[in-house]
């Protein structure tokens, strides 16, 4: 650090003006002075003067390329005023700068000219009309007619260029944002220029769709009506749409959107540049799930079971009649016998009433946010780091599931950090994952060999001086579900004990896990957790089961103890917002509120809290899943005291550790970074003897994939037919050795049972082993994956 | 069924070789391609895409770019006539129209027999000489109906095999680059001083 500030001490500095800031560059805008930053491009340096310059091709987050010219203006760098492009062009000292000068407006006409000479002038039926940047500068800056009278340019009207995004040629201004965002942001650079001059279009390579799981993002930042989503497309005009700033919580990176709606209903999502968050990017199933809410599956009324089947009663009775189970519980076998699961789902609200529900007033200590598929929640405390600290660190560490996969926006931003050499990742996994051709190692490790792999790769010379390099960050998560968490902890432990300074961003799936288990949906003294309560139920021993927007059969990895628990059970009460295969085995459904039907505030997997707004009315006479708990608690014989979100995040405040300053006020924008939880137990799971793998058998490895049977992809009807389907894929050496080829049937034997799955060559996997991805469509794996055992193998047979 | 044959996917490794980035030998690659099928297939793009590590759609940009890469079969020999200012003062229309009437094929087509597809020209750099076609990018200057008759016929009756190769043909002897010669590989994240300077000699 350099030391120039004046120091006090010396009375002679005193007087004199401080040094001048070597980052300043004073320039000239439109007559006024202005102090911009050095390096800063001329087109952001007259936007913080308060100049907006009219732009179509450039966008902040990414390198800028000066393709389309709109951004033109006269600057003058001591050699007289110049025709300058804005956007490539950055300050210089004594810059003078005109943005309005008559040739800044003729050649601004001119550019719109040329840019509308061959566009369709379709806004009538064009989903951007209205909210059109090509539409709103033509008006603000363009000739007001054109030169042009023959015959415009034609393609064919819009042509899919994926499942969910159409390209209208005859409206593309080849700006080269889709591209770019394509190659520099997404790293799927699956359309391209084709042709050149007055032929250029965007196309994508025949038969090979622009299948990348961000492609929403390039409908939003056309800067024409060129690219238009298929769940949106002709639902709204803009002017008719209100909107409100919210979080997606389908998984726990919680990017920062716009939640919009049209006459009460839900119409599309769209990414905010959050700069400690998600850049204004967004998945596709986050940004596409909203057709969720409005399914004509939800349950939209509480339902209590009669026979076979289920009865739709009123609330007053649905209470009453949950209460009755949960008092019968307590009578038959005490608090202990009842279990909570879930609460990953909601706000951090929903979580708390629940969490009191739970502790408090039944008095069970089994209360649970996790699905048995995370690993333990006293890791939230051990030197958390932030988004933003892993995405700037000179080491990422990841011992983590695949992040493109399971925490899309993530990968976006770790990618861009190895792509821009700004960090090095050394990445252990069992099998290749979307980070692989961008780590700077990569170890590949046969489930059970995880921390000797840590081990082994640590005491390399180039990686021990890499590492000492210092700012490290370890992202760690659950890689493989048919494997003990215990294993990633012991590699977590071996990394932290050679680098003890590293800092952790636990990569922890599901919305809301994270401010669940934080504000008390976790196991209290004595009590279980999620495969605790399963084992527990399925010996006898649980009495009532509440599932709070969970369903085990779908995502406890485990899929026969989820089966055996929710049939011994005696009594289920789910809170459900759709009829799941768990919430189908209930006593009493509680039809609950969804998202963007409920307000609130949400916890990110770094700890950020931030607002959830409720944009929508609830559908049907569905409630959130915080007043159920409150109305519960009241049947139950106490008040909880909450008559409002707000009675609960103020509650939130005063209770929870680390949420002291969270208020309705901070959670606002960007939100509140939560500080460390000082009340969560130390991590200590003891590391299970691993067994030799037999030499015919293959290790099982089971991770998600993004696009699964989660029941808001299901239910959308645009995401629902991306699910890969359930495949066994093995090495293509393997898979010969196994006697078969890619594409044909092989039967895959675990300890308890067999499963047929069409097998695929994949040299992705490591030898040895055989990756099936996770609750999908078809065969389920969950049946071969015992939750106690340290390693799942299987034998894998033609048939 | 047109990806490189073996001998010319070794020959591409070989091109890889030679650049510190392997994409950068995507149009090396795209006219050995072209060589060996005479135009250039999807399965040529994607196979390519495949060796340089690029994705297909960023192959096929780049391939459409350039004119020089056909993407639909063309004839054994591809005459371009141009249609620029000198020539069609000098008659590049007549010249043209009487090449269509001679061939029996449009500009644009290809001659039912696969010898010569027709096309029309940018500027070919020989004003002076004007007017200028092509047959197989070899110059032909100050082109008369009488002597693209003559042309014509001597390229039917392969009196001009050894002059002019067939479409594609990149050359009939492979630049060898003897080891003590080639510049080799540097990353460019690690640039070394060129060997030319005298830096480099200390
Ligand atoms: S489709 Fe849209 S974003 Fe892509 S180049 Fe065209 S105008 Fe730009
Ligand atoms: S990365 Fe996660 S939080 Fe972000 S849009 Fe996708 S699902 Fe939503
Ligand atoms: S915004 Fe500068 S050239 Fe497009």
């Amino acid at each position: 650090m350099t030391t120039t500030e004046p120091s006090a001490a010396n009375p002679d500095t005193e007087a004199e003006a401080p040094p001048p800031d070597p980052n300043a560059v004073q320039i000239t805008i439109n007559g006024r002075p202005h102090t911009a930053r050095k390096g800063q491009l001329l087109i952001d340096a007259a936007a913080d003067a308060g100049e907006y310059i009219p732009r179509f091709c450039y966008h902040e987050r990414m390198t800028p390329v000066g393709k389309c010219r709109m951004c033109l203006v006269e600057a003058d760098s001591g050699r007289g005023p110049a025709v300058t492009v804005s956007c490539m062009v950055p300050v210089s000292p004594d810059m003078k700068v005109d943005t309005e000068s008559p040739t800044t407006k003729r050649m601004q006409e001119g550019i719109l000219e040329l840019l509308l000479a061959n566009h369709p002038l379709d806004c009538p039926v064009c989903d951007k009309g209205g909210e059109c940047p090509l539409q709103d500068q033509a008006f603000s800056h363009g000739p007001g007619e054109s030169r042009m009278l023959e015959e415009k340019r034609h393609y064919e009207k819009p042509i899919p260029i994926s499942d969910l995004v159409l390209l209208d040629r005859e409206r593309c201004i080849l700006c080269d944002r889709c591209t770019r965002f394509a190659d520099e942001v997404a790293g799927d650079a699956l359309i391209h220029f084709n042709s050149r001059g007055n032929n250029t279009h965007i196309t994508t390579f025949p038969d090979e769709p622009f299948a990348s799981y961000f492609s929403g993002n390039t409908v939003q930042i056309c800067p024409v009506g060129a690219l238009t989503a298929q769940p949106y497309r002709f639902k709204a005009r803009p002017w008719d749409l209100s909107q409100q700033e919210s979080t997606c919580t389908s998984c726990s990176v919680g990017c920062r959107t716009v939640v919009q709606s049209s006459r009460d209903e839900l119409l599309r999502y769209m990414g905010v540049d959050s700069d400690p968050v998600n850049h204004g990017w967004l998945c596709d199933r986050g940004r596409f799930n909203f057709e969720s809410v409005k399914s004509d599956q939800r349950v939209l009324q509480p339902l209590v079971r009669s026979g076979d089947g289920f009865q739709p009663v009123t609330w007053n009775a649905a209470m009453a009649e949950a209460a009755a189970l949960i008092s019968e519980a307590l009578a038959a076998g005490g608090a202990n016998s009842i279990g909570i699961i879930g609460g990953a789902r909601g706000t951090n609200e929903d979580a708390h009433a629940w969490a009191r529900l739970g502790h408090d007033v039944i008095g069970t200590p089994n209360v649970y946010a996790q699905m048995g598929d995370g690993l333990p929640n006293g890791l939230l405390a051990e030197s958390p780091a932030t988004i933003d600290e892993a995405a700037n660190a000179a080491t990422i560490v990841l011992l983590a599931p695949d992040l493109k996969e399971e925490l899309p926006v993530l990968y976006l931003r770790l990618r861009d950090a190895a792509a821009k050499r700004r960090s090095r990742i050394i990445e252990f996994a069992p099998k290749q994952t979307g980070l692989t051709s961008y780590a700077w190692r990569h170890v590949a490790y046969e489930p059970g060999t995880q921390a000797a792999a840590v081990a082994a790769t640590l005491s390399d010379a180039d990686v021990a001086v890499q590492l000492a390099k210092g700012n490290v960050v370890i992202v760690v998560g659950r890689a493989n579900l048919a494997e003990s968490s215990a294993a990633t902890i012991a590699a977590l432990n071996e990394v932290r004990a050679a680098v003890p300074g590293a800092k952790v961003l636990t990569a922890f799936r599901r919305g809301n896990v994270v401010g669940a288990l934080r504000v008390g949906m976790r196991a209290g003294a004595g009590g279980l957790d999620t495969r605790g309560m399963l084992q527990a139920a399925a010996d006898g021993k649980i009495e009532c089961l509440v599932l709070v927007g969970a369903d085990p059969l779908a995502d406890f990895p485990d899929t026969n103890l989820a089966r055996r628990a929710l049939k011994a059970v005696p009594r289920i009460i789910a809170v459900d917002t759709f009829l799941t295969g768990s919430s189908q085995q209930a006593n009493v459904v509680l039809a609950a509120s969804a998202y963007a039907e409920k307000a609130g505030t949400h916890t990110n997997l770094e700890g950020r809290v931030t607002a959830l707004a409720r944009e929508v009315t609830p559908a049907g006479s569905t409630r959130a899943d915080w007043m159920i708990a409150a109305e519960l608690a009241l049947e139950l014989g106490t008040d909880l005291g909450y008559s409002s979100v707000a009675d609960i995040t103020a509650s939130i405040a005063e209770n929870v550790s680390g949420y002291e300053d969270v208020t309705v006020a901070s959670v606002a924008g960007d939100g509140v970074l939560a500080g460390v939880p000082t009340d969560l137990d130390a991590v200590e799971i003891p590391l299970p003897a691993v067994p030799e793998r037999n030499a015919y058998e293959y290790r099982l490895v089971v991770s998600r994939v993004l696009y699964d049977k989660a029941i808001s992809t299901v239910q959308s009807p645009s995401l629902a037919h991306l699910a890969p389907g359930a495949t066994v894929h093995l090495h293509p050496l393997d898979l010969e050795r196994v006697g078969t080829s890619d594409g044909s049937e092989v039967k895959v034997s675990g300890t308890r049972t067999s499963v047929v799955f069409r097998a695929v060559a994949d040299d992705t996997v490591l030898r040895g082993t055989a990756w099936v991805p996770f609750n999908q469509p078809g065969p389920n794996v969950g049946e071969l994956i015992d939750c106690f055992a340290p390693v799942n193998d299987v034998r894998i047979e033609t048939i | 069924m047109s990806r490189l044959n073996e001998a010319n996917v070794m020959l591409a490794k070989e091109i890889i070789g030679r650049y510190p980035k392997a994409r950068s030998a995507t149009i090396p690659l795209l006219h050995l391609s072209q060589q060996q099928n005479g135009y250039i297939t999807d399965d040529a793009i994607a196979h390519i895409a495949e060796l340089v590590g690029a994705t297909s759609a960023e192959v096929l940009g780049t391939c459409t770019f350039y004119e020089m890469f056909k993407m639909v079969p063309v004839g054994k020999y591809l005459v371009n006539i141009c249609g620029t200012m000198s020539c069609q003062l000098l008659g590049a229309d007549e010249l043209m129209h009487h090449a269509e009437q001679t061939l029996g094929v449009k500009a644009g087509g290809t001659t039912s027999d696969g010898l010569f597809t027709l096309e029309h020209a940018e500027c070919q750099a020989a004003c002076t000489e004007a007017p200028n076609m092509q047959v197989n990018y070899r110059h032909c200057h100050r082109m008369t109906t009488t002597n693209f008759d003559k042309l014509i016929d001597d390229l039917r009756a392969g009196r001009l095999e050894g002059e002019i190769p067939v479409h594609g043909t990149l050359a009939r002897v492979r630049q060898q680059i003897p080891a003590d010669k080639a510049a080799g590989v540097a990353s460019p994240d690690a640039p070394v001083v060129p060997a030319w300077m005298p830096e480099a000699a200390q």
